[in-house]
Parts: structure tokens; sequence; C-alpha cells
């Protein structure tokens, strides 16, 4: 591509490149199918790629050629039904699509224009009417704006980005703005940081472009470590030109000609995709030197994190950018007075910058709009865990939990009971039923004791064990923790042991005042965020699920049936038929018996794997 | 993170050591070229030996300290050899809640070996990793580049065979 050299040769792209993806915006019919499969890390899991080349392959035996795009997007947030495939004008979503399910679809559906019901997701079908993927439960309370393009360009090529209004706003902001204008607008806007702890993304700016030195940074946090989530993966691997257009952005409004983008190794497609988008951006002259004409320059490198959870701390992520052990260091100074390489820097989360060009192109108004009082805009979430639609839902702050969890996620599967909804990851805590119906924002979340976090939200059933929960976050500190301060170093591991004697039922109520106070001395005491939000997840099971606790250590019992040093399998004799099947299953000949009369277990020797338990075709054996 | 060091000696070749000089040279004056350093060194040798952390060392005219307290501060930097086969076990929290832990203990207890060692035939070696992002498939291991989800502790079994 040619240097783009002012809003003219942008917009020349623009239309050009609007006529291909309206097809899918806005289902123009032109005689082409746009076939989108997924290429986020989670359909590539379920073998997507595959069903591209079976398309390629079918698509050339057929004829089709030409009349036909097959495109590789980034996340549509339906995980749980991958490999996702959207055709195009009509917008039909098919579902766990099989390579078996290929030369059908290709031939009745792409050449003779009749979708293949059967392989649809069922949601969509309504007897004779295909509804549209918005009207179901899963899009319909979804709005969406840092998720705005996924799923809908391809997001290796920069013309696409370009047909969505893209680098509009950084034509905007460098022909039209002064760099306080553009601090003022998206203070205005009231965008809070996504990373997490929800500083004010303006006031961050502000602050950084104060700072006087003729060398600033505009760094990325794309170092999403906590586990169970993946929104800026999503975005990255699905929408990277709209993280560096506002990076870009960042740096004329702070006066920073230099960026760093720190990704996880972890995932190698968001990295790919990011290389080819910043070699793109180059190219067309949204990066380098004199962007636009007007004497503004930025560059922007990519730097590959090495899995160090501490390192999505802002001043942990600098000094691994800056090629050390990433230990955080005290604040203040604060970054945006010394930072990266001890110069001004502002650090953003993926998510924020997102959302900023949109923010820049219509107003700060509109984001306002959107939103609780001090929470504006939209917030994704990663669902997992215990629900039916694992995926990425994008919805404005101050919907409910309920919302969330029943309409969009469609509830627990296999009838089990709503136990706790888990957001903050390591750093947050675990929400009770009696909490859903509590509107999401940042300091809704902090006041039942969880927080906002990145955006992880693992739904929790009946069958798990928040003793078990409170442990593997601790156990995760304990692996994490970088060791430079005593009370997260040593205070961690005191209780995570703690805690395996209560799992263990060898705990006593002394220990648990003894847990108690330990969190509270840990969260004043620790030098960073790692450290100070690590007994979140013990406190706030603490708070919710005191009984289980109690359950473990007065009454040696696990209630969810967990905690294995706490089980006994039993042998129910009245449902034993003697068929013997257990005890050859027993790894250790811990169940013994006559054959027709009922069996029974040595506890002394049974190490209560549950062979015998999921062997049992009479449900004679239960756990307590 | 195991520390324990491997019994498989190193075996690194001219041509290797050619490609890693070739890395230094072309990084050697970025600001904080030692992560991304070390990253084409784990490329190149697939894992970061003594001697290799050495060589770097040497090159880059720091302490070897340095290079070692780096090495050893990030998770995928790894001191030992990985086997013909990468076994990796998502422990995040997604497919923890859904049962990866015990997954993640039946294959130790089948390999015989614990987290970051290899088989002593080089075959499998065994790593829990903190979320894939497959959450959708949960719980989720791969071996090398194919990934298995929606596993319960009866499919290890099946997995392995198909590696042996």
């Amino acid at each position: 591509m040619d240097k783009i050299r002012n809003l003219d040769e942008l917009n020349a792209i623009k239309s050009k490149a609007a006529e291909v993806v309206n097809v899918r915006v806005e289902g123009k019919d032109n005689g082409v199918k746009d076939v989108l499969v997924c290429g986020g890390t989670g359909c590539t899991s379920s073998g997507s790629m595959k069903i591209i080349e079976k398309l390629e392959e079918e698509i050339k035996l057929q004829g089709l050629e030409g009349k036909v795009n097959i495109i590789k997007t980034g996340c549509f947030g339906l995980c749980a039904l991958g490999p996702i495939m959207i055709v195009y004008p009509e917008g039909t979503f098919y579902s766990k699509t099989e390579l078996a399910h290929i030369p059908e679809i290709v031939e009745s559906h792409l050449k003779n224009g009749i979708p293949v019901k059967k392989y649809l997701y069922a949601e969509t079908v309504d007897g004779d009417t295909i509804k549209s993927l918005n009207d179901t439960s899963f899009y319909a309370h979804q709005h969406r704006v840092a998720l705005r393009n996924c799923g809908l360009i391809s997001p290796e090529h920069i013309e696409e980005y370009i047909a969505r209004d893209g680098y509009q706003a950084l034509n905007k902001v460098l022909t039209s703005m002064s760099q306080d204008d553009v601090i003022d607008v998206l203070l205005k806007s009231g965008l809070r940081g996504r990373g997490g702890a929800g500083f004010p993304t303006g006031r961050k700016w502000q602050f950084a472009k104060a700072s006087q030195n003729e060398q600033k940074y505009v760094c990325c946090n794309a170092d999403e470590g906590d586990p169970g989530a993946f929104m800026d993966r999503s975005v990255l691997e699905g929408d990277p030109h709209s993280v560096i257009e506002a990076m870009a952005i960042a740096g004329y409004a702070i006066g920073a000609n230099q960026g760093y983008i720190y990704v996880r190794a972890e995932y190698p497609i968001a990295v790919e995709r990011l290389e080819i988008a910043i070699k793109q951006a180059e190219e067309a002259g949204m990066l380098g030197d004199n962007i636009f004409g007007t004497g503004f320059s930025f560059r922007l490198g990519l730097r590959l994190g090495a899995g160090a959870f501490v390192c999505g701390e802002e001043t942990a992520l600098m000094t691994s950018i800056e090629g050390n052990r990433g230990e955080p260091r005290c604040r203040p100074p604060f970054p945006a007075v010394k930072g990266l390489f001890a110069k001004p820097t502002i650090l953003n989360n993926v998510e924020t910058y997102a959302n900023v060009c949109q923010i820049i192109l219509k107003g700060p108004e509109w984001f306002a709009s959107m939103g609780t009082e001090k929470s504006k805009g939209t917030k994704v979430f990663a669902l997992g865990g215990k629900i039916h639609n694992t995926g990425l839902v994008e919805v404005p702050m101050g919907t409910t939990l309920r919302t969330v969890i029943e309409d969009i996620g469609g509830g627990i599967p296999n009838g089990k009971k709503f136990k706790a909804a888990q957001t903050g990851g390591p750093s947050g805590g675990c929400i009770p039923p009696q909490h859903l119906d509590i509107p999401i924002d940042y300091d809704n979340l902090i006041s039942i004791g969880s927080m906002m976090g990145s955006g992880g939200l693992i739904v929790m059933d009946e069958d798990n064990c928040m003793v078990d929960i409170a442990k593997f976050f601790l156990e995760f500190t304990v692996d994490e923790s970088c060791g430079k301060c005593t009370p997260c170093r040593i205070g961690t591991k005191r209780m995570y042991e703690i805690l395996t004697k209560i799992t263990e039922g060898k705990a006593t109520m002394e220990d648990l005042d003894k847990l108690e106070k330990l969190c509270y001395y840990i969260k004043d005491n620790a030098l960073c965020g790692l450290g100070q939000t690590a007994p979140n997840p013990v406190l706030s099971t603490l708070r919710y699920f005191r009984d289980e606790y109690v359950a473990h250590v007065k009454d040696k019992r696990c209630p969810a049936g967990v905690c294995k040093s706490l089980l006994a399998y039993k042998i129910d004799p009245a449902l034993c038929k003697g068929c013997s099947l257990c005890a050859k299953k027993c790894p250790v000949g811990a169940i013994s018996g006559e054959i027709k009369s009922p069996f029974k277990i040595d506890t002394n020797k049974c190490i209560k794997c549950g062979v015998c338990a999921s062997n049992c075709k009479f449900g004679a054996i239960s756990k307590s | 993170m195991a520390f324990k060091k491997s019994a498989v000696p190193f075996s690194g070749t001219a041509e290797q050591e050619e490609r890693l000089r070739a890395v230094i040279a072309e990084h050697k004056d970025d600001p904080g070229a030692l992560m991304p350093i070390l990253q084409k060194a784990q490329e190149i040798y697939g894992y970061l030996p003594i001697e290799v952390q050495t060589m770097i060392a040497d090159a880059m005219e720091i302490p070897l300290e340095k290079v070692y307290g780096v090495v050893t501060f990030y998770a995928q930097f790894s001191i030992n050899p990985k086997g013909q086969y990468k076994i990796s076990v998502c422990l995040g929290t997604a497919c923890y809640v859904k049962g990866s832990g015990d997954i993640f203990n039946k294959l130790q207890e089948k390999l015989g070996i614990g987290s970051g060692e290899i088989t002593p035939d080089g075959k499998f070696s065994l790593d829990a990793c903190r979320c894939i992002g497959a959450c959708g498939l949960a719980p989720v291991l791969t071996v090398n580049e194919d990934v298995y989800g929606r596993l319960t502790v009866d499919d290890v079994d099946k997995i392995l065979e198909k590696y042996n």
C-alpha cells in the first residue's frame, strides 16, 4: 500500500474498502458471499484452520471461485460453539462446524442459496425463519464498542479497518485538536482503565503530558495474565489496528514518539496479527515519520512477555521491557513522572485503548451516556467455568451479573445450582447468589469484596468447594510472587499452608483467625498490586462462605465433596448388587466382598480416586 | 518451575551457535535486549542450558548472574530440554474448576515426572500452563501443537497412546 498522506487519500481507500465490508455490515447483496470463519484462539483450537482449508478446496471443486470470499476473523464471542462460521450477506450462523459439513454447506448454501438449517446455531432457527444473530439471547443484551470489529473484519487487512472508520480518529486528532483537547475529551468521557484498577485514563495522560522531558513513552499492557481471561487477546486477534491507532493518539497527547506493546508470548496468534498490523500501518504511513504530513512521528515496538504474572503490574512490566527480572518497584515516583527507561510513561490496557478512537470520533457525551454514574461505557467479560455459553461478551457498565450469567451465558449446565461468580482473578473475589442483581461497575464490585479486574468471569456451581478455590488462587500467587517483598513472598506461602491444613481437615478455629489476620497484614504491607490483592480470594470466600470453612475445620467435612482428605466413599448395601466390578477396578485393592452380596470399602486402604463410583452401574457408591 | 538440572547433556551444534551469535549481534544495542535475545536463543536450542547462558553473557558483556536471574524469573524460559512431545496442561481458573487439576495429577502419575520435567527417554515433558485462552473447551491440554479439549481423566490414557 502507498503512504496515505491526507484525509482525502484515507477516504478514497475507505470508500473502496467499504464496498467489500458492507456485504457484512449492511447485508448488501452484490452477488458475492462472504464466509467469515473465526480464527481466534478458541476456534483455532477446535480446528477452524482445517475448516478454512476444506472450504477453499470445496469452493474450487464446485467452481465457485470469485463468488465466495473466505475471511479469517477474530473472535465472535461464542467460543463454546466453535468452530464458528458466518455467511454474509444473510448473516447465517453455523456452529460446531465439522469438516464433513462443508461440502453440503458449500453446495446448498454458497452455490444454491439455501442455508443448511441442521448445521446452524439452533437458537437462530425458528421453524422456517432464520433469526439474525443479534436477536439471540447471547447477543441481544450486548453492546459492542471495544469489540465492534471483532468477527466482522479481517484483522490482517488494514483496508477493512479503514472501511470501519479506521485512522479517522488519528487524522482528526493530528489535524484539528491540540494535545489538551484530546486529554479533555478523554476526561469528559469518563473512561477508566480497563485493566482492573479503574484509574481515569484522561488523568493518567494529563500527568504524563505535564512531565517535562524530551523522551516519553506510550506502553500497552497486553500481558493478560489473569487465568481464565481472554478479552485483550480477542481484541488483538480481531482488531489490532484499533490499539495501534489509539496508541499513536496517546503519543500525540502526551508528547511521545515511541510506544511499546508488551504482549504475552502465550498468545502466538495475537503476536502474529500485531506484527502484521504494525507492518501494514508503517507501510500506510500511519506509523513512522511525519504522519498525515503533520510532522508528528510515532513508532511502535513489540515486546514479548515470558510467562510472569507479576509483569501485568505496571512497574514490573516496565522493568521487564528494560530486559530485567520483572520485579515491581516502589511508587512514587509514578510512571507518568519516571517510568520506562526512567522517562515519563503512560501504560494502558488493550481494552482501554480499544475505546479511545470511538470516543474521539463519536464524542465524549456519547461514551458517557452508557454505563453508571462513575463507570462509563462498556466492559468486556470472558465468561467461563460452569456456564452454557462460554465466550466473550461486552455489556454496558451497570448490567447485572444475573443478566450476564442467565440471559447471555444461558445459565448453569446440568441443572446445577449457581454458587458463586469469580471476578478479578487472583486479585478478586467470589460473588455469592444474593448479590447477583447488583449492577456491575468498579465501585459496586469493590464494595462487595471483589473487583472488576481485567474481566475474567468464572461461574461456579454447587460442586465447587470455595476453600479449594481460595487455595487454588493462593497456589497461583505463591507461584507467581516475584519474591521481592516479604509480606507477599512469605505471607502468601503461610496462607497457602493454612488453607492446605483446612482442606486436609487438620486445621483449628485458631488457624482460621490467624488466616484472616494474615490477610489484612499482607494487604497493608505488600509492595505491589499483586501482593496487596492476593488475600482477596480468601477474604471474600471467608465473608460469604464462612460456613464452608467451618465445616472443614470443625466437622472435618467438605460440603461440596471436593477435598479428597475429607472424603469417604461408601457402598450402599441396599443398592449394591455384588457384581464385583468396583473391586476389580480399584487400583489399591481396597474393596472386597462376596459375589451377589454387598461389597465393602476399606477406608484405610482407599486413596479416594473415585474409580469405583464412576464405574458402578447401579449408583451404589457415593462420597460424603 | 523446576530447577532440577537435566540429566540430558548439552549438544549444541556449530550452526546453532552461529545463529545465536548473529541474533546477539543484531539486537545487542537495542534497549532492553536481553529478553528478546533469550527468546530467540530458546527458539534456536529449544531450551537455555548454562552453556547457552554463558555464551549470551560473554557476548553481551554482562554478568552470567544477570542472565541466570532473568532466565529463572520467567516461567517460559526452561533450563531443561523439552521432550519430543511437550505436554502442557492448562491450570487456568476456567479449566481448574472443570477438573484440570485431576488430569494434571494423572499425567504426573502416568509419566512418572513432575511439572517442568522430562522423561528419561526424552519422549515426553510435562508442564502446567496458565490459560491458553481456549476456555470454551475447558479443561484443555496441548501436546506440541495439538489441542485436546473437553477432557476427563479417562481421556489421558488414550491421548498418551497416540504418541507411543
